[in-house]
């Protein structure tokens, strides 16, 4: 009988303490997403303050195809963003398994380089790019930010595709070579398979750094390169028009398509082979 | 593969592979940060580039009083940031940790949405969210809890809600990452012996997951050093943090030396705090939150 109240007792404790733990877990998302549930409300409020609620609408959906300036600050950052992607996958891609398969002098100091982009206030990287690009007379616009900001995104594609080749079977590499098959093929039929999902991922978190970035861009910008962050940057100052909030919840919704696809495939591959 | 030998014909997948990466990297990470370094000790031309020659100028000018109570400012705003950002995400890395595997990796993601979405726009919502007419303001007045609007934006506390609205999710990864990887089986152990578990946290699980605390702080107290534009936007212009000191000499003040200098100041910082991590044994790569 004691026992039972002990068992009911403990149900009890357990089931509280899960019910906090759920809510702190809550209380957390509700603080990241309290600003962006604002910004998806507004983008349908017929004031064109974001202030109170007035109405509803679809006009901000429209009209930002009609803002010259906006769309093509959105246009310069998607093409931005696209080179740099692709760039820095590549070139991060080939240097992650360069640098676990070669080793040579120098290599260490490669590394330690590899994190500087990562740690350092991106506003030092920013001043000590737009130094060297004075030096060498460089003029400041689309091909300027996007060097800067391959530079940033190489070392993220580095860490991401050295994550799944940490778990990977050298024997692999060697039995497809063994078997005939050139450096070439064995690359693109064995490692590359094994690697996909990092490079996946580093190509995502390229894209959307390329995408979001601030303060490199605005040392290495100029005239007629006005990314949308920049952009954004200078209407912060007077208020955000309805227009950018209707941009912004268009993009975070292909965003999030992307990310669930992504997830989806984690959650799948984790039920298929539960280890 | 082994060391090539001198004079022997060099593997061309070693050019292809590491070429390309170690000449982007030294062409564009290596020889800026040398560059800032020797600016720093040159004189600035007239119309804000940089003349050659050798002078102390800026570095002395960099520990003029203004600027150092810049500096402890920004450091102590970065501290503050950084400790709210640790009692936040700990229990919730902590929480998530204990979940199944599927709903990890959904909560993992839905930790990196909003991160995904531009910074300025979610907090230019957060200043409206929080001015003095704004939506949290007027339902704590309507509930009667208080009776004048507080005043949570354009100054200090804007600018530290900014700053951990930014940086939590780079607190939250690898922290995660590192309780995660906890073996389950010492807390067992500890109950086991009979171990409260409040005193299994303290003795185990916090030392063991002290690395990925350590990484939150790097990727948290170091970008609080130069968010420039977070205290632009929440502080209203009152406040400053070492990136608009830097930023201000190189945009506005076309003083490129001395901006050159104070970034010296945050490029130590950083290098100090690298280093002790990886004493302590901390993983680099944990700080890319991978």
């Amino acid at each position: 009988m004691s026992w039972e109240v002990f068992r009911l007792k403990r149900e009890m404790k357990e089931r509280i303490s899960a019910f906090m733990k759920n809510s702190y877990i809550g209380l957390v998302f509700l603080f990241l997403y309290l600003p962006i549930f604002m910004v998806i409300i507004f983008s349908f409020n017929t004031s064109k303050m974001n202030i109170v609620w007035e109405g509803f609408t679809l006009q901000w959906y429209g009209s930002f195809f009609h803002n010259r300036t906006l769309m093509e600050s959105l246009w310069v950052s998607l093409i931005i963003a696209i080179l740099s992607t692709v760039i820095s996958t590549i070139i991060g891609t080939l240097g992650a398994v360069g640098l676990s398969k070669f080793h040579f002098k120098g290599k260490n100091m490669i590394d330690q380089l590899l994190y500087i982009p990562v740690v350092i206030p991106e506003i030092i990287l920013g001043v000590a790019l737009l130094c060297i690009y004075s030096v060498i007379d460089m003029p400041l616009g689309i091909m300027s930010i996007t060097i800067s900001h391959i530079t940033f995104c190489i070392p993220f594609v580095v860490i991401s595709v050295r994550a799944r080749l940490a778990g990977f079977d050298k024997y692999l590499e060697e039995a497809a070579m063994d078997l005939g098959a050139n450096q070439v093929v064995t690359f693109r039929k064995i490692i590359l398979p094994l690697i996909m999902p990092g490079v996946t991922s580093g190509a995502l978190l390229s894209f959307s750094l390329s995408m979001d970035d601030v303060i490199i861009s605005f040392f290495v910008t100029g005239p007629g390169s006005t990314t949308l962050p920049l952009k954004i940057l200078s209407m912060v100052k007077t208020g955000v028009t309805p227009e950018v909030n209707a941009l912004s919840t268009i993009i975070m919704f292909i965003i999030i398509i992307i990310i669930s696809i992504n997830t989806g495939l984690q959650v799948k591959r984790l039920k298929t082979k539960p280890y | 593969m082994k060391n090539k030998k001198k004079g022997s014909k060099i593997n061309p997948a070693f050019l292809v592979m590491v070429g390309p990466v170690s000449l982007w990297m030294i062409l564009l990470v290596l020889i800026p940060f040398i560059y800032i370094v020797a600016i720093s000790f040159m004189k600035r031309s007239t119309y804000g580039g940089v003349e050659l020659g050798f002078t102390l100028e800026n570095i002395l000018q960099v520990f003029e009083l203004s600027n150092l109570k810049v500096f402890g400012q920004s450091v102590l705003i970065a501290g503050i940031t950084t400790i709210i950002c640790i009692l936040i995400a700990y229990p919730f890395a902590y929480f998530v940790a204990q979940k199944t595997a599927v709903k990890k990796t959904v909560f993992m993601a839905l930790v990196m949405v909003p991160f995904m979405i531009n910074s300025l726009i979610r907090l230019f919502s957060w200043i409206n969210l929080l001015r003095k007419e704004g939506i949290i303001n007027r339902l704590l007045i309507g509930s009667g809890l208080i009776d004048e609007p507080l005043q949570m934006v354009y100054n200090m506390v804007g600018v530290i809600i900014g700053l951990v609205y930014t940086l939590l999710p780079f607190m939250i990864m690898p922290l995660y990452s590192s309780i995660e990887k906890l073996d389950k089986s010492l807390l067992e152990a500890c109950s086991d012996l009979g171990a409260k578990p409040v005193i299994a946290f303290m003795k185990v699980t916090l030392p063991l997951t002290m690395p990925g605390v350590f990484a939150g702080f790097i990727m948290t107290f170091i970008p609080a050093l130069g968010l420039f534009f977070v205290t632009d936007l929440m502080g209203g212009s009152k406040i400053l943090v070492m990136g608009n000191l830097i930023r201000n000499q190189f945009i506005t003040a076309k003083n490129w030396p001395l901006g050159a200098a104070l970034s010296l100041f945050l490029i130590g910082i950083t290098l100090l705090l690298v280093k002790l991590y990886q004493k302590s044994g901390g993983r680099m790569d944990e700080l890319g939150g991978i």
